[in-house]
């Protein structure tokens, strides 16, 4: 394999955009809900939670779908449109609903995770209750919160049947690397190029993987040697 | 008064219910385990709230009437049975938790004996370290009044009497009111200026 043409790093880039952009959105938002379901009590829980994993056990092309109805003109987010549709925005917006649930999900159990009695001891020593997340729990659900991101950014980098469904196939704003693998084997004399778009996703995939390896052993190694 | 509570709190099938007013010194607490004497003290810390009584410490307020003092503002130095020792940091970032800009560490180290722990990390700790240290961490949140959970429950008989010392130390030099919980009757005889027993009410 040689080096990458002009056209395949575009692609790559995009991808890398789409992905950073849908994971640095949601994970604010993954958060939120993840604090709330692992620490809220209140009436219809369980249908939040239901609704927020619901991405993940729906059709991909329903949830695309349903953003494309959401998004058109007309529709209740219609004013977006211009901005959204066929763009990359819309793509990110796609991939980090479809990776909003593993992000929830990763985050909620390591804040279930996180020894409620140190948080107490905490607040004896005169620690608010914001005090307490910084210092207390944000800390201890540090490992979590990671894998939540890793995970999320790993899933918006493959996000293909909502993303195509939403925004479309458009080579230079919403054609990721697995959009353009759909593409290219779309056509004839397309094999060689989806099998070089494949190896170069593959490639991606682990040096997300790998670095976010490396990060958290860093993190360990912190947790234990000093923070 | 140092300790003036009379509280009451269903958990589960038992209630607890206790009345105590209790002058300086140390407070003893003794009674069977289940008799709710944590609770007692989790009340007093504010992590606990009682269903109805009344809480005051030395003359003020803590709980009753419509208040309920948060934790934090109530400044309660409570040494946990399980120490609860932050696990991500350092023991002298732990004992500097709850501490002043001035607070004197190396003055409270050296009491309990602790100086040569401040760069260990607290899962290197033996149960008798983490028991000095979590009274260090206490003490150094300039407090009111100290709550005692089993201070000396797991420790061997040297490391139990170092700690029954460090508490008598507390009471003379630092003139703090303790209340302290303990299943040892002996202990409790030894230390206690006042003894209260509690017992579970089941219904």
């Amino acid at each position: 394999m040689h080096g990458l043409t002009a056209e395949e790093w575009g692609i790559v880039a995009l991808s890398l955009r789409v992905g950073l952009v849908a994971t640095i959105a949601a994970l604010p938002i993954a958060f939120a809900i993840a604090w709330l379901l692992a620490r809220g009590r209140f009436p219809g829980k369980i249908l939040i939670e239901a609704i927020v994993y619901l991405p993940l056990v729906v059709p991909p092309v329903v949830t695309g779908w349903f953003l494309l109805e959401a998004f058109a003109p007309g529709g209740p987010l219609g004013f977006l449109s211009d901005g959204v549709l066929f763009r990359w925005t819309g793509a990110s917006i796609a991939a980090g609903i479809m990776a909003l649930p593993l992000m929830v999900r990763a985050i909620r159990l390591s804040i279930e995770a996180v020894d409620r009695r140190l948080e107490g001891a905490a607040r004896t020593l005169g620690a608010g209750p914001w005090r307490v997340f910084r210092t207390i729990t944000l800390p201890l659900s540090l490992p979590g919160l990671l894998a939540g991101t890793v995970l999320g950014f790993a899933r918006s980098l493959g996000e293909f049947g909502a993303t195509i469904t939403f925004v479309s196939n458009v080579p230079g704003q919403t054609q990721t690397l697995p959009l353009a693998i759909y593409a290219a084997l779309q056509r004839p004399d397309g094999d060689a190029i989806a099998l070089r778009l494949s190896a170069l996703s593959i490639a991606v995939a682990l040096a997300a993987l790998v670095a976010s390896e490396l990060l958290a052993r860093r993190m360990r190694a912190a947790m234990v040697h000093g923070v | 008064m140092a300790f003036d509570l009379h509280v009451s709190k269903r958990l589960g099938d038992a209630e607890i219910a206790l009345r105590l007013e209790a002058g300086d010194g140390v407070t003893v607490l003794v009674g069977p385990s289940g008799a709710g004497k944590t609770s007692v003290l989790h009340m007093v810390a504010g992590l606990l709230r009682p269903d109805r009584g009344h809480i005051r410490v030395g003359g003020v307020e803590l709980f009753g009437d419509g208040l309920d003092v948060p934790p934090e503002r109530r400044r309660a130095g409570y040494v946990f049975q399980e120490a609860r020792l932050f696990p991500h940091v350092k023991v002298a970032a732990n004992l500097r938790y709850g501490a002043g800009r001035d607070a004197a560490i190396e003055d409270v180290a050296q009491l309990l004996d602790i100086a040569h722990l401040l760069d260990r990390w607290p899962r290197t700790l033996s149960g008798g370290e983490a028991k000095r240290v979590a009274i260090g961490r206490a003490l150094l949140s300039d407090p009111a009044f100290l709550l005692l959970d089993e201070p000396t429950a797991s420790l061997d008989r040297g490391r139990a009497q170092e700690v029954e010392r460090a508490i008598l130390d507390i009471r003379d030099r630092l003139r703090l009111p303790i209340l302290m919980v303990t299943h040892d009757r002996l202990q409790a005889e030894r230390l206690a200026t006042t003894m209260v027993e509690i017992d579970p009410i089941r219904t």
